[in-house]
């Protein structure tokens, strides 16, 4: 990779301003980014490590609402959520393997909004916000595409708050090389009612599958789900499915999720 | 003899020490006083000619030596190819050159068209980027149909086509087998793509060339799996190098599956470049590197017909491949779709009549060469396909159909229509076995059971053969090996009576530091721990031909067997000697020497001290010392068998494909480690299963790789596969070498993939699926989905 | 370039690291210590597992001076004191749980923060646990018996032809 100066503030305030700096970059897990550096494809001048702010870090309930810090991991998501948020941790817990879990973040991910990560099904499907050191951002307002979000330049995603749905449940079905989801739907009803997330298949990148929460808010069970079709058009096409495929998939998902969130 | 020792026990292996506690010494580990580091700049298209190279600018980068291009290398020759087929019509095949740098044109992404050395890796990478290349992109030739069309663009403009071969197997029966087929009572066929693969052995290619000016001695440490070829093929027709100046060792090996057998670019380079530079040179390949320079396995299109007659006896077989050679013509790329692909088309089968046809085809992609099973595979996954698709449209058991045409128990020795005899086997007991262990008897139940659970569930069947230690040598050189495929082994007895055995194979995760300590402890009688096994370095062992095809204890242990026997030999002229007695009377067992009806006796260490001290030595009739050297050239291949069984469970919703259980039984003739040998068929279990579900090598129409890395080339993982059940109990030993072994190292590998697909079809067809007869491989969940979908 | 500073296998071992230098890099050619293994570059193989103040991470996806000051520990630091195999490392070569040694330090690393969390897992929880270490020799049947015989349950059945 492209050499750069490493940089690891202790502080968020000493984040933020290493973060204003031209051609600086930040570095949660690096789970995603160092890879992409080692193939020469990113040329930070500076890395901003994420990974000494301690208020990055955590996980807490109150309120009916879930409050996870952007620096924590997988693995801390997996095992402390699981009291609060069954399946955001259950998520987390399917999110690459265990020496992933152990360094990939939350914020990272939501950051890189790949299209088909785990997280930003859930983040969407549960209406949480992203909080960042300047603003918060609804979810229905943050995820824009394929890698993109509404995140600005220099902005650093703090916490994610999940409202804590009464059901939800995730399922995904992995891409066999790379373990990522081929379609993965989360499925959460809470008080503003169901919301249906699917990831993985779509080239926008994750999405809402409306006519699956229509449905499914008249009658929260699978069977709810029959007659709809999810189309082809707009899906991702690729060696390990084709588009309708992958929309097939959406439907399989979403009725094994509504299953499983019981 | 200590019974844990000897030949038949599962003795742990004494090299997981060092790997278990980070000890190995691989070759990547090595790093020498003064080295450079060597980044090579790759074609990024499929097919281009090079205008121009500027160079310069990278030239003055930091740390940069020097900047190497074909330029450099005007004076040596390229890459050779170690077999040459002849065409049906007796010409030689079409033979392009190979530079070690691209001269001219790129024919593959990843071609390396210059090297830049410098201090640090980084800073060769930093300079590379600074190298400007001016290519004119030409239309890339990717599929093999498509390269044989007349007016398809040339991947070598000095050829006169895409064509390397029309091969046919045996010519002579081609019309004889076309008139067995309009006389068929019942024919059937099969179109079918093997797909491609890549090894991907999770250690990557490293080359280090060191040179030693004061002496003229070059020593390349390579990831290898025959350090003597590379020395041989590296010396005498690139570099010009002679064998006593030249020193190749493989330490270490992180495993090869057949990539690592042939000579690569990247250690001619370092070879060079440390002699031109007098300083050592390093390149260690990243894996994505690896992706699209390590050679590539099979890649073969297919259309196999068989010939029944009215009682279903099989009466004639015609296959038509096309096979992928890639750009350029690896080592023995050549051989895998002709020699070790077409003489195993008759199977365990008596089909009287075969025709092989194979067009071996350049195209834009990396070179094709061997991959664990190498042509066996290709051979046995269109047989088992078509014979389990012929069972089905006749409505007869596949298990019977195979039984009732298979070679029968007192028809061995047997000579196949496809030129070769196998010396043993029994295939109904290997069947028998199977059905037995597998609980086939269970089945139906255990599919009911699935059933009521929403799954389908399926059991597919495959039996294979395979031939291994490839062999005589002079039988191959008329086949178009351009080497011999002999086996060699040094023992040297110590004074003390330890003993140092030097071999030409090499292990590269098979054991044989521990396997051949085995057979020379069970042959003298002594603790397998007196015994090191010395591999790897052409310094130090005979002239060898390496591992690779199964080949290592049936020919490079028959050698070994040989030599120990040498040992023995002198050991009783010598003990004769000291016990004053006719050497006719003296026997050896338990590492003692004695007097036959006798209580005298001598041991071991006496005999060997006896050799080094002559004190009391017949020396005027022998030599002192025990040492002793064979080199073991076999007679005929091995032919190893077995029945596989898979059971799947397909999801009808996803058509996502679980293995649910997988049963071999397989005869490999005599086993020397049963432990080792069943560590090797779980591990080509895993690579077959692979093939069959997960593995696929994609490349898109203008020639880059789809699967350039992990994220889209599936490798099994252990969440993906079920315990084996394997079983070597049925044993018809090997009757032409010293051992009575065949060989298990590919077994796997190969007779796995039929069985896989055979349970997905069966699976479908008793979920209601009838119109699938055939799904190509990886038999994905897409794949299977869209099967059940296509009306 | 900068001084980095850590604990690795109990002792305190420094060298020069560039921003760019990732924790596996700084291992084997900053440390010397060559037993941890860099099979792939997309964070996939899992062949460089270590531990990071007690958790498994790729080193290959982890930057040297982003853990500095950690307490690391590699493959050279998992035997007995005495020198003899760990329990876990002599289950390997008991049941044959490595070929050619590539993947093995990563196995190993990895297979011993499972058994860290869960001191008797299933044959499921192993395979699922191993999904971030890819074994091209083994088939992982002999991997996972041995991560499985390591935790002290009975191994004897696994794979046995007849019943």
């Amino acid at each position: 990779m492209y050499d750069f100066e490493f940089v690891k503030p202790a502080s968020l305030a000493d984040a933020i301003a290493a973060m204003g700096r031209e051609g600086a970059q930040a570095l949660a897990g690096g789970m995603t980014l160092l890879p992409t550096m080692k193939q020469r494809l990113n040329q930070p001048d500076s890395l901003v490590s994420l990974n000494g702010l301690a208020e990055l870090k955590g996980v807490s309930a109150a309120d009916g609402v879930l409050t996870v810090g952007a620096g924590t991991t997988h693995a801390v998501v997996a095992a402390t959520a699981a009291a609060h948020y069954p399946a955001l941790a259950a998520l987390a817990g399917q999110i690459g393997d265990p020496m992933v879990r152990n360094r990939g973040t939350l914020g990272g991910s939501l950051a890189n909004n790949d299209p088909a990560a785990c997280y930003p099904s859930a983040v969407l499907a549960s209406g949480a916000t992203i909080v960042t050191n300047s603003r918060e951002i609804a979810a229905d307002d943050y995820f824009q595409g394929m890698f993109a979000t509404a995140l600005d330049d220099g902005e650093i995603i703090t916490a994610v708050k999940f409202p804590i749905p009464d059901k939800a449940a995730y399922v995904k079905f992995a891409q066999p090389a790379s373990r990522f989801a081929l379609t993965g739907v989360f499925v959460a009803k809470g008080a503003s009612g169901v919301r249906v997330a699917v990831t993985g298949a779509s080239e926008e990148g994750v999405f809402r599958w409306t006519e699956a929460e229509q449905a499914l808010s008249g009658r929260f069970d699978a069977s709810a789900l029959e007659g709809l079709s999810v189309g082809a058009d707009g899906m991702i096409g690729d060696m390990h499915g084709t588009p309708e495929y992958r929309a097939h998939l959406v439907k399989v998902m979403t009725k094994r999720a509504v299953a499983a969130a019981g | 003899m200590p019974k844990d020792g000897g030949i038949g026990a599962s003795t742990k292996r004494r090299e997981d020490v060092r790997f278990l506690t980070g000890n190995g010494r691989y070759t990547d580990d090595i790093n020498l006083r003064g080295q450079l580091h060597a980044h090579f700049l790759r074609s990024e298209v499929a097919h281009g000619r090079i205008r121009g190279l500027e160079t310069s600018a990278a030239a003055d980068m930091p740390g940069v030596v020097r900047i190497f291009s074909a330029a450099d290398f005007a004076a040596v020759g390229g890459l050779p190819c170690g077999w040459q087929v002849t065409d049906r019509h007796g010409n030689p095949m079409q033979e392009p050159k190979h530079p070690v740098l691209a001269d001219g044109k790129v024919r593959h992404v990843g071609d390396p068209i210059a090297v830049v050395v410098a201090e640090t890796l980084e800073q060769a990478r930093d300079a590379a980027e600074a190298i400007t290349v001016d290519i004119e992109d030409l239309p890339a030739v990717i599929d093999m149909k498509a390269a044989l069309a007349p007016d398809a663009v040339k991947v070598h403009e000095d050829l006169t086509s895409n064509l390397c071969y029309d091969w046919g197997f045996v010519e002579e029966n081609r019309e004889a087998v076309n008139e067995a087929f309009s006389k068929a009572a019942h024919k059937v066929s099969l179109d079918l793509v093997n797909n491609r693969l890549i090894a991907n052995p999770m250690e990557p290619r490293v080359a280090v060339g060191d040179y030693d000016p004061w002496n003229d001695m070059s020593t390349l440490y390579t990831t290898s799996q025959n350090p003597h070829v590379i020395r041989l093929l590296m010396g005498a027709f690139v570099l010009g190098i002679p064998e006593h100046r030249l020193r190749v060792v493989a330490p270490d090996v992180g495993g090869g599956f057949g990539s690592k057998i042939y000579h690569y670019a990247e250690e001619a380079f370092c070879t060079f470049a440390a002699r031109a530079l007098k300083r050592p040179v390093k390149w260690t390949s990243s894996r994505s590197e690896a992706f699209i320079s390590d050679a590539h396995g099979r890649d073969h299109v297919t259309r196999i017909e068989l010939a029944l007659d009215a009682d279903l006896n099989f009466t004639a077989l015609r296959t038509e491949t096309l096979a992928n050679m890639g750009a350029y013509l690896s080592t023995f790329a050549p051989s895998i779709p002709t020699w070790l692909h077409g003489t195993l088309m008759a199977g365990n089968y008596r089909t009287p009549l075969i025709y092989v046809n194979v067009k071996a085809v350049f195209t834009n992609t990396v070179p094709v060469d061997a991959y664990r099973g190498a042509g066996r595979p290709e051979a046995t996954f269109q047989l088992e396909r078509l014979i389990d698709k012929a069972a089905r449209e006749l409505g007869v058991d596949p298990i019977e159909l195979r039984r009732k045409n298979f070679i029968q128990p007192d028809q061995f020795p047997y000579q196949t229509p496809v030129a070769v005899v196998y010396d043993t086997g029994n295939y109904q007991a290997t069947m028998n076995k199977l059905l037995e262990i597998s609980d086939h008897a269970g089945f139906s139940e255990r599919a009911a059971e699935s059933k009521a659970r929403g799954k389908l569930r399926g059991f597919g069947i495959a039996h294979y053969i395979e031939a291994c230690g490839i062999a005589p040598s002079n039988l191959v050189g008329q086949l178009g090996a351009r080497a011999g495929l002999y086996e060699s082994a040094t023992v040297r007895v110590n004074a003390t009576g330890s003993i140092s055995v030097f071999t030409g194979s090499h292990s590269h995760g098979q054991g044989h530091e521990t396997t051949f300590a085995q057979v020379v402890a069970e042959m003298i009688g002594i603790d397998a721990g007196q015994v090191e096994i010395v591999h790897g370095d052409t310094s130090n062992t005979p002239m060898g031909m390496g591992t690779y095809g199964s080949r290592s204890l049936a020919v490079g242990g028959s050698a070994l067997v040989k030599a120990t026997n040498k040992i023995i030999n002198k050991a009783k002229k010598i003990a004769a000697h000291l016990l004053e007695a006719s050497e006719d009377d003296i026997e050896l067992k338990d590492g003692k020497f004695s007097v036959a009806g006798t209580d005298k006796s001598v041991d071991w260490a006496g005999v060997t001290l006896a050799a080094y001290v002559p004190h009391n030595y017949p020396l005027e009739s022998m030599e002192p010392g025990l040492e002793e050297t064979a080199f073991y050239d076999p007679s005929n291949f091995t032919y190893p068998s077995g029945a596989y069984g898979c059971e799947v469970e397909v999801d009808p919703d996803t058509g996502k494909v679980e293995i649910v259980a997988f049963t071999a039984a397989d005869d490999f003739g005599n086993v020397v480690n049963p432990m080792i040998v069943e560590g090797q068929v779980h591990g080509g279990l895993a690579q077959g299963i692979g093939q069959a579900l997960l593995e696929n090598c994609v490349y898109d129409e203008t020639g880059q790789l789809l699967t350039g890395s992990y994220m889209d080339y599936a490798m099994p993982r252990a969440d993906d596969l079920p315990f084996y059940k394997v079983d070597h109990s049925c044993v018809t030993p090997c009757t032409h070498n010293p051992l009575g072994v065949k060989g298990c190292g590919e077994a796997g590998a190969i007779g796995s993939p039929p069985a896989v697909v055979n349970a997905v079809i069966d699976a479908l067809h008793r979920g209601g699926h009838t119109h699938i007869s055939h799904i190509d491989m990886p038999v994905s969940p897409a794949r299977v989905w869209a099967a059940m979908n296509a009306k | 370039m900068a001084k980095v500073t850590m604990t690795v296998n109990g002792r305190t071992m420094s060298a020069e690291a560039e921003g760019r230098t990732l924790l596996s890099d700084f291992l084997r050619q900053g440390l010397g210590l060559t037993g941890t293994h860099v099979g792939c570059d997309t964070s996939q193989c899992g062949a460089c597992t270590v531990h990071v103040d007690g958790l498994a991470v790729k080193s290959c996806s982890v930057l040297a001076q982003d853990v500095a000051g950690a307490a690391v520990t590699t493959i050279e630091g998992m035997a007995n004191p005495d020198g003899s195999l760990s329990t876990l490392q002599q289950a390997f070569q008991d049941h044959h749980g490595l070929q050619c040694g590539f993947c093995t330090p990563g196995m190993v690393m990895s297979a011993a923060a499972l058994l860290a969390e869960n001191a008797a897992p299933t044959e499921a929880e192993v395979r699922h646990h191993l999904e971030g270490n890819i074994c091209r020799c083994t088939g992982y049947h002999n991997i996972v018996k041995a991560v499985l015989a390591a935790s002290g349950q009975d191994v004897g059945k696994i794979g046995i032809a007849a019943e």
